[in-house]
């Protein structure tokens, strides 16, 4: 186990600088997760952090080492890849002790630590396959016991589970969830999915573009967006934002409106002056109907409604042609076409300034 | 539903296998015309050309062209020679492509683009460009042997093998298969602690079956069937002569064409069960690379 720390880390391909410099402390024992949507460096961090990836400029430390120039099977790290990655000329026993076998670790050791790595990942009765005859989740299951036998001081997860249907990912979300209570190791994962990340991680680092937007807890980024990409890419649905006028400005709270909101007063996260445009966001689950249909905060019409069996998601169209999103109670019923008026609490709306 | 008519079946079929049995005779009758002519005299076997009977064992069928062949040249010296030169040659081809392909594919250095595009080109020069710059080179080249130091390398096995390991095809057919290998086996490999040394022999050579078939085929067969030239010019003594320079020993003064063809179905015979041996591999990789041998 270890800490990681990131210092201005920056990665250029050609002329093309896709990592920015990123700044990230890992502390021993956390649970780190990388999200972002695909294309903002998220993978090419963990390459880099793996060694796969050579760093152009800045500062890679683990346990306090500098490792910039240190080969991938020097740096103490495990990495379990979207693809699997085992090898399919072994079995199952020797794809998870491959890392030892090339260390030179005697047999019976060696055999020990494939027992107990196939004991905690539950798969002892395949020790003799070949991975041609396992399914995705036991390879991935493969995967991580080949990372585990090696006792490594980091664990790399590359969208581990990008290639498990929706059953088997919950599964094995949940496996990699207590194997890190177990294993008690730093952990850093790299997902693209929101959900993985709000329930597995210690920390979140929200990347874009090759910079990081936001780093804190998942129920941090969740109530406390610190900017409107951090704000629209946690949460599911996303948030809603509206265009609004900064009508007047109070001490820590501005009122906001527009044609189809009437005003409000909230705390900006943002900057702002009175008169300037802003985006005033508002989560889905947040929404609720007004049961006066003339007392809402926002009216429009229903386009769309989805039943999800525990919720029920709402598109409402609104009079200047803003799209809202509503997640209401799985009771709620709305007829396509209705006329709907929606309430919220403007403690918990986020005002961002306009982009 | 379409309905097959039994009989349009039949005629179908009966089409289908004419074609096959006249492309397979193409390839089938000089074979058949060798064996058979090996077995007859000279002049009966010229006079049988104009008919049929050169595909048939008829007339006066023996095996004595068989043991003149035998009392004309060193047949079983020519055959160990070139299965001697082929198998080394192979061998070490294999493992020196192999390793510079892995090298173009996995490696990272400045220049391997270049290099290897340098490699490549070289396929289009045709070998009788640099025969004799050649023989100059390896004339005047040190050699440590059983024999002790020596200049020159011409008279030996290993004239015949060194210049044929690096090879731009069989480079090029590992390349391709490399290229194809997925990318995370040598990542997982390497984050689980192998140096390239070990990922080259622990996970991409035993994965690398298809194309060390390939490679091995079509350079067994070049090394036994098609080495002349070379070893014409830098072998003169006998004990270290290929087959196909041992044919020579057949057109002095009077050409004796039926120990000719004695020779030639002789030294066929370790092809063929080479052939055998790999057909499903040979068929394989003459579909998977479009080369053909």
């Amino acid at each position: 186990m270890a800490d990681v720390a990131l210092k201005d880390l920056r990665k250029s391909f050609g002329d093309v600088e896709v990592i920015k410099g990123v700044d990230i402390d890992i502390q021993d024992g956390e649970f780190v997760v990388f999200v972002g949507p695909s294309g903002c460096g998220k993978s090419t961090l963990l390459r880099m952090i793996a060694g796969l990836e050579d760093i152009t400029a800045g500062t890679l430390e683990i346990d306090g080492q500098v490792v910039n120039e240190v080969q991938p099977k020097d740096r103490g790290i495990a990495m379990v890849f979207q693809t699997y990655a085992i090898f399919p000329h072994m079995t199952v026993r020797e794809n998870v002790a491959f890392g030892l076998t090339i260390a030179g670790m005697p047999k019976a050791e060696k055999d020990a630590k494939v027992l107990e790595a196939a004991r905690i990942l539950q798969m002892e009765h395949l020790l003799d396959r070949r991975p041609s005859q396992l399914s995705g989740g036991q390879r991935q299951r493969v995967a991580i016991g080949r990372a585990i036998v090696r006792d490594p001081t980091v664990f790399l997860f590359d969208e581990p589970l990008s290639n498990l249907d929706a059953a088997l990912r919950m599964d094995m979300r949940m496996e990699i969830g207590k194997l890190h209570n177990q294993l008690t190791a730093t952990m850093v994962y790299v997902t693209h999915d929101q959900v993985e990340a709000m329930t597995l991680a210690d920390k979140i680092v929200v990347l874009e573009d090759g910079q990081v937007r936001q780093i804190g807890t998942p129920m941090d980024l969740y109530h406390h967006p610190a900017n409107l990409f951090v704000a629209g890419f946690i949460g599911s649905p996303s948030m809603n934002f509206l265009d609004v006028t900064v009508d007047a400005k109070h001490d820590g709270t501005v009122t906001v409106s527009n044609p189809s909101l009437d005003p409000i007063e909230v705390t900006p996260t943002d900057s702002v002056a009175p008169g300037a445009r802003a985006k005033l966001g508002i989560r889905p689950q947040y929404l609720t109907p007004s049961a006066d249909p003339t007392k809402g905060k926002l009216h429009g019409t229903i386009e769309l409604t989805e039943r999800l069996g525990t919720e029920t998601i709402v598109d409402v169209a609104m009079a200047d042609g803003t799209k809202v999103i509503a997640a209401l109670s799985e009771d709620a019923i709305f007829e396509i076409g209705a006329e709907v008026s929606l309430t919220f609490d403007p403690a918990k709306t986020h005002l961002f300034a306009a982009p | 539903m379409a309905v097959i008519d039994p009989a349009n079946h039949g005629l179908r079929l009966a089409t289908r296998y004419t074609v096959l049995i006249l492309i397979a005779a193409i390839f089938v009758l000089p074979l058949l015309f060798m064996v058979m002519s090996s077995l007859k005299p000279t002049e009966q076997l010229l006079n049988d050309t104009s008919s049929l009977r050169a595909f048939l064992p008829v007339g006066d069928i023996s095996l004595q062209n068989y043991y003149d062949a035998f009392d004309r040249a060193p047949i079983g010296l020519f055959v160990f020679n070139s299965l001697l030169v082929t198998v080394v040659t192979v061998s070490l081809s294999l493992l020196l492509c192999s390793l510079a392909a892995f090298s173009f594919t996995f490696l990272k250095w400045r220049g391997k683009g270049l290099i290897l595009s340098i490699t490549l080109a070289t396929l289009i020069i045709p070998f009788e460009t640099i025969a004799i710059p050649l023989l100059l080179l390896v004339s005047k080249l040190p050699w440590i042997g059983l024999e002790g130091f020596r200049i020159g390398w011409l008279n030996s096995y290993h004239v015949q093998i060194v210049p044929w390991i690096a090879d731009a095809l069989t480079i090029f057919l590992f390349v391709q298969y490399f290229k194809d290998l997925p990318e995370e086996l040598v990542e997982a490999a390497r984050v689980a602690g192998a140096s390239w040394w070990q990922v080259y022999l622990r996970v991409v050579m035993p994965l690398s079956g298809p194309v060390i078939a390939t490679g091995a085929i079509l350079k067994s067969l070049k090394m036994y069937n098609e080495q002349y030239l070379w070893p014409l010019i830098v072998v003169q003594q006998e004990s270290y002569r290929p087959i196909m320079v041992g044919l020579g020993y057949f057109f002095q003064l009077q050409v004796a064409w039926g120990e000719v063809m004695a020779y030639l179905s002789l030294i066929t015979v370790p092809v063929l069960v080479f052939y055998l041996m790999l057909q499903r591999a040979f068929i394989a990789s003459i579909a998977s690379t479009g080369v053909k041998g």
